[in-house]
């Protein structure tokens, strides 16, 4: 309990420690304690900014995503048309066609009917005449009435 | 209690001496006191060896335990601190912000000193825990008369500390003020140039109240939290049913402890910041 020299080497021993702890200890330690804060701080906004990012680009994937849904619902309807317009101009073309085919046939057949026609009456013509020969060899000598039977022909 | 017979008195008397090394007046060699008389004849020129090793010991592994965190921090700040270094993170946030919240000047000594004060005085009156009787008995063991583990119970060392600070402020003072300035400050307030004697009283008490109060303050904290460790281990003696008794005691006083021994450290943290803060301000 006696005051005593212990004082002053208490009091010197304190001022080196303070000493040391002023040089070696606090300064390190407050050091890497603001570094930490920052590089948490700066994680955190990373972090936030990649969230951000993040949301952007979802945005315009959706937004692509629906670009290229229009885009396709576009292209369907245009190709639709031009299969309907295809369908329109062959069905044309086809008509056409087939008219014109009709046409050459009935045509032909008109064309046979009078060539048909032609001979059948040739022949009838000639039965007729070789029907009234026979009628008629008899009484009339085809010489004689031959303008005659040139009227007939003509007639038939 | 100890081997020898003694009385209570003796025995609270033996555990309250400090292991004083000086001369003896009229012998010319320095040497261990003896007894609590040879020690007080000593006089100044001697050193309570206990409270100066415990507390260089004390300070030593505080530094030592600090240091070793800051290097590893400032090595690798990448990885995730553990340990050791999450404990000493804690205390230095703890200190800063003590720090940051009572002084307003800027001065790069305060936190360091700050921090120095507090694990130091704590660790001092961590010893405080160690049973009363452990150390001393050892000692006489190692042919030692007296040890007192407790460096903060020793005046010496308290008001050691006080005086250090106590130079801080009035350092700082006439740093921040000027000789003229600080002078200004002990004669010319509170009641200006004509009311000089009672300005000298009234500041001189103020300005020497500081040391004084904070070395008595933990002085007394802790001298009296001992006492009452030796009062309750001189229990120990008086049979098994008083024996088991002073043992509850003992454990509730030791846990009461953890906060005077904490608070106290605290205290004299926190007014040295404060003293200096006034130390650093033009008006207070």
């Amino acid at each position: 309990m006696n005051i005593n020299a212990t004082l002053l080497g208490q009091s010197i021993t304190f001022f080196v420690f303070v000493w040391f702890c002023m040089k070696f200890v606090w300064p390190p330690i407050m050091q890497a304690l603001g570094e930490r804060k920052k590089q948490i701080a700066d994680g955190l906004a990373a972090g936030e900014r990649g969230k951000h990012e993040l949301e952007l680009a979802s945005k315009r994937a959706a937004e692509h995503l629906h670009d290229a849904k229009q885009k396709a619902v576009d292209i369907i309807a245009q190709a639709d048309k031009r299969a309907a317009q295809l369908v329109e101009e062959a069905k044309g073309t086809a008509k056409v066609e087939g008219d014109r085919m009709i046409a050459g046939a009935q045509a032909s057949i008109a064309q046979e009917t009078v060539r048909a026609k032609e001979t059948l009456r040739g022949q009838v013509a000639g039965l007729a005449v070789a029907g009234a020969e026979k009628i008629l060899r008899r009484e009339i000598d085809a010489k004689a009435h031959a303008d005659l039977l040139d009227a007939i022909k003509n007639e038939l | 209690m100890s081997t020898e017979a003694l009385t209570s008195s003796e025995y609270i008397k033996h555990h309250l001496q400090n292991l004083t090394y000086g001369k003896l007046p009229g012998s010319d060699h320095w040497q261990l006191a003896h007894t609590a008389q040879e020690a007080k004849e000593m006089g100044f020129w001697a050193f309570n060896l206990d409270t100066l090793g415990v507390s260089l010991v004390l300070g030593a592994l505080f530094l030592f335990m600090f240091r070793l965190a800051a290097k590893r921090i400032s090595s690798d700040s990448k990885s995730m601190p553990s340990g050791l270094q999450n404990f000493v993170e804690w205390i230095v946030e703890f200190i800063d912000t003590s720090v940051r919240g009572s002084f307003s000047g800027k001065n790069p000594l305060v936190a360091p000193l700050a921090l120095t004060i507090f694990v130091w005085i704590l660790l001092m009156n961590l010893m405080d825990l160690i049973p009363v009787d452990w150390v001393p008995q050892l000692a006489h063991l190692a042919g030692l008369p007296f040890f007192k583990v407790v460096p903060s119970t020793d005046p010496n060392a308290t008001f050691g500390m006080a005086i250090a600070v106590f130079f801080l402020v009035i350092y700082y003072s006439i740093k921040m003020k000027g000789v003229g300035g600080f002078v200004g400050e002990l004669t010319l307030q509170p009641f200006g140039k004509l009311g000089l004697p009672a300005n000298i009283f009234l500041e001189g008490v103020n300005l020497v109240a500081k040391p004084v109060s904070l070395a008595l303050r933990l002085f007394g904290n802790m001298y009296a939290g001992e006492m009452i460790f030796i009062l309750i281990a001189l229990m120990f003696g008086g049979g098994l049913g008083v024996g088991l008794f002073g043992g509850v005691l003992q454990w509730g006083w030791a846990v009461f402890h953890i906060l005077i021994v904490t608070l106290q450290a605290f205290i004299f943290m926190t007014l040295t910041i404060v003293y200096l803060d006034m130390a650093h301000q033009e008006h207070h």
